[in-house]
């Protein structure tokens, strides 16, 4: 079998998974239904684009980031601060303030990072430098508090926040990706050229700041209170019932009008997302293929070779990591607008950060066709797991009584059943398939 | 009288917590050092084998409790924690076995190791919450203070309470027998010394017949044994719950790094430098203030630096000083 069939027969596969959870409710795994098997399927492709950024600085350059959760989510935040109509009031009441903080404060580092390089060493430097930021820092927080407390203190119930630009909904994708990328130009400059784990626990880190962020600024993005109702590049369901002609057409299918509308916006995320997917996919594969993509190659391979050829190797991880980093950006932006609200409270780096890693492992690191592969079926997977679990628990456990405490634990736990098998899958793979489903030619 | 005040109310809320939290983040880090320095990679699933330990400390305790034995004025979790540490031993053990033996045959690189720790952290975490649940669980009994504030209060005549929790007792008494005993094995006994020479210098010291199977279970059979007491103060001290556990990731890599990977002695001081400071930045100084400054200084404000919500923030700021300085950490530790 060649492989470009076996490839091909790998993702009719997924789609064979998707058609059957349409269709069909045998095995007690699937649930029959289109809407089901289209929510799984637009969230698959979010997470094939998060794969595919992940794949980009792994399968490239060997770089290992394990801050995925916090570029999603700031590429989440991009959404709101694009897309929300501004608070009114909010700008003039604390807004320009709170921007004249953020100024002051990166100016404040700027002066310290300046005095750090034009001093030369010894105790001065470092009690000059010290000065800087905590003179800076108490200024900051003077001119930011009553910044932050005059905005919040806006409508709390329903604003309490600065809004946004109003801006059309699909502008914040690429801002998204934007917003991503300058953060993660940030932790670069500072963890890469380091030792390879280093990144990864500055990454783990960051993510867990930036979600405490977004949690507990409620000035930036309403904090655990969630901001709901963000604009949709896709009309609403319940226009879409109340416009006759949608209703006549959806008739004519054989459809009522509310799994009609439901399905409808639902194809549109999909085919939106695919042209995306699709577009990053053919960028992607266009970098590999380019002396770009060999020189990073060549780089994860071997870093002293490469940079005895002239290679620096240190700028190019940070230009890839950027570039992977955006990519999450993207596919954050992507899954806020999805579920058109932004609720920091959800992220949690077990399904954010690690199960995208899982996914690329699965798919085939360096392949980007492995990485979109990897991302609809282990997020297939994921879905599919809990019922998987729960009636394999119900199976072990049939033989004992209907009031067991034991089984009733059992049951009750068996949604916990996933984080074991993505582990599990991750390990096996590793091990016996480290090249993944479809492997890097 | 207020300058007493000052020092009492700035020992109840910053030094009694920050020194317990410190020897408990010193544990944990000790554990993740010794990892790196034998094993040389870092690992990740560090932080769900402390909660796995912990939970069985947990179930055993629970299991006392309902026969009725206890520790008089202690917590019982102090009984099952033997019964805790010989689980996550049997863990590691069957974990390293079937899991980072084959990659240390094949020399794989520190990356690898890494994300296969990645692995184990996955399945560890879904273990535990299968088990117990991903809820918070307090297991904590016995006395709940040494000294209580208002106890204090009286024998002193001072107007600014000081309580010590059991918990906070037991975490400094506890650590400071552990780290003597880690420190008396390291130094003075021929396993431990055998150790030592392996993360020196592989090459030489299995050319000079150091069986380095031997060396890599001792490691894990320690660190399965810090993770679980580490562990188990952290709940008795705070509470247990899963998803806790996997946070302290963050906190115990920053004193490890700070101190020096591969670092015992590193990673004591690391724990309390990040443990202090996440305490130090985040508590609101204006009690402390109102009683050592003249009135026109007092603060306003509640002169907190951060809000709470951001202590992985302080660890993370002290993590990225030390990376751009100081990559080595404070003790000198590997760079791989």
């Amino acid at each position: 079998m060649s492989d470009t069939l076996k490839h091909t027969l790998l993702f009719a596969f997924v789609g064979l998974l998707l058609l059957l959870e349409g269709t069909t409710t045998a095995f007690g795994v699937f649930s029959g239904s289109w809407n089901s098997s289209l929510t799984i399927l637009n969230m698959g492709l979010i997470s094939a684009i998060m794969a595919l950024g992940v794949n980009l600085q792994w399968g490239f350059a060997g770089l290992f980031n394990v801050g995925i959760m916090g570029f999603t989510a700031l590429g989440g935040l991009a959404v709101v601060l694009t897309s929300m109509s501004p608070t009114p009031g909010a700008w003039e009441a604390g807004g320009q303030r709170i921007l004249l903080a953020l100024v002051l404060g990166a100016a404040t580092i700027a002066a310290a990072i300046y005095t750090y390089r034009k001093l030369a060493a010894g105790l001065t430097r470092t009690v000059a430098m010290l000065a800087i930021l905590i003179i800076g820092f108490v200024i900051y927080r003077a001119v930011l508090d009553p910044g932050v407390a005059a905005v919040e203190s806006i409508n709390p119930a329903l604003e309490g926040n600065i809004g946004g630009l109003g801006l059309p909904v699909l502008l914040a994708w690429p801002l998204g990706g934007l917003l991503a990328a300058g953060v993660a130009w940030m932790i670069g400059k500072t963890a890469l050229g380091l030792r390879s784990d280093y990144l990864a626990i500055a990454t783990l880190g960051i993510a867990e700041i930036i979600i405490a962020v977004l949690k507990n600024e409620d000035w930036l993005s309403r904090g655990v209170k969630n901001v709901v109702g963000l604009p949709r590049p896709l009309p609403y369901e319940v226009d879409l019932q109340g416009d006759p002609a949608f209703v006549e057409k959806a008739a004519s299918w054989g459809l009522d009008a509310t799994t009609a509308s439901t399905l409808y916006v639902k194809l549109g995320y999909s085919l939106m997302f695919t042209a995306v997917l699709l577009v990053l996919l053919w960028m992607a594969q266009m970098a590999l293929k380019s002396p770009w993509g060999r020189m990073m190659r060549a780089i994860r391979d071997n870093e002293v070779a490469a940079n005895a050829m002239g290679k620096h190797v240190t700028r190019r991880h940070l230009q890839i990591f950027i570039l992977g980093s955006a990519i999450c950006g993207v596919a954050g932006a992507m899954m806020t607008t999805l579920d058109s609200q932004l609720t920091p409270g959800t992220y949690n780096p077990l399904r954010f950060t690690f199960l995208i890693w899982v996914m690329v492992i699965v798919g085939g690191s360096g392949n980007n066709f492995g990485s979109v592969l990897g991302g609809l079926l282990v997020w297939f997977l994921w879905i599919k797991v809990e019922p998987m679990g729960v009636m394999l628990i119900e199976l072990v456990t049939s033989g004992m009584s209907e009031d067991s405490g034991l089984r009733a634990h059992l049951l009750e736990s068996a949604a916990h059943m996933r984080l074991f098998t993505m582990g599990l899958v991750l390990l096996l793979v590793l091990r016996f398939s480290p090249r993944g489903l479809i492997p890097e030619k | 009288m207020d300058f007493l005040n000052a020092f009492v109310a700035l020992s109840n809320f910053v030094l009694i917590p920050g020194i317990a939290y410190g020897s408990q983040l010193a544990l944990g880090a000790l554990g993740v050092t010794l990892i790196y320095g034998i094993l040389r990679f870092s690992n990740f699933a560090h932080g769900d084998t402390m909660a796995f330990g912990t939970m069985v400390v947990i179930l055993f305790t629970w299991l006392f409790q309902s026969w009725g034995i206890s520790a008089g004025p202690l917590p019982t979790a102090l009984l099952a924690l033997p019964i805790g540490i010989v689980a996550t031993m049997a863990l590691v053990l069957v974990t390293d076995k079937a899991v980072f033996k084959f990659y240390r045959e094949q020399k794989a690189k520190p990356v690898v190791f890494v994300m296969v720790s990645l692995g184990v952290m996955f399945m560890m975490n879904g273990l535990v919450r299968f088990i117990i649940g991903p809820g918070d669980q307090r297991f904590g009994d016995g006395e709940r203070f040494i000294i209580k504030a208002g106890t204090f209060k009286k024998m002193t005549g001072l107007d600014e309470g000081l309580a010590i929790k059991t918990s906070q007792g037991i975490t400094v008494v506890t650590a400071i027998i552990v780290v003597a005993l880690l420190f008396w094995f390291l130094n003075k006994t021929r396993t431990g010394k055998s150790m030592r020479a392996y993360s020196d210098n592989e090459d030489l010291a299995l050319l000079s017949g150091i069986n380095p199977e031997r060396v890599v279970m001792i490691t894990w059979l320690i660190v399965a044994a810090l993770a679980t007491i580490a562990g188990t103060l952290y709940g008795l001290d705070k509470s247990f719950k899963p998803f806790t556990y996997f946070q302290l990731l963050l906190p115990i890599f920053a004193a490890a790094i700070v101190g020096g990977l591969g670092s015992p002695l590193g990673a004591i001081a690391g724990g309390f430098v990040i443990a202090m400071s996440e305490v130090m930045i985040t508590y609101a100084w204006k009690k402390v203030g109102g009683y050592i400054l003249p009135e026109s200084l007092e603060p306003e404000g509640l002169a907190q630096l951060l809000s709470t919500d951001y202590k992985f923030a302080v660890s993370f700021a002290i993590l990225v000083v030390v990376l751009l300085f100081k990559p080595t950490g404070i003790f000198k530790g590997k760079a791989v």
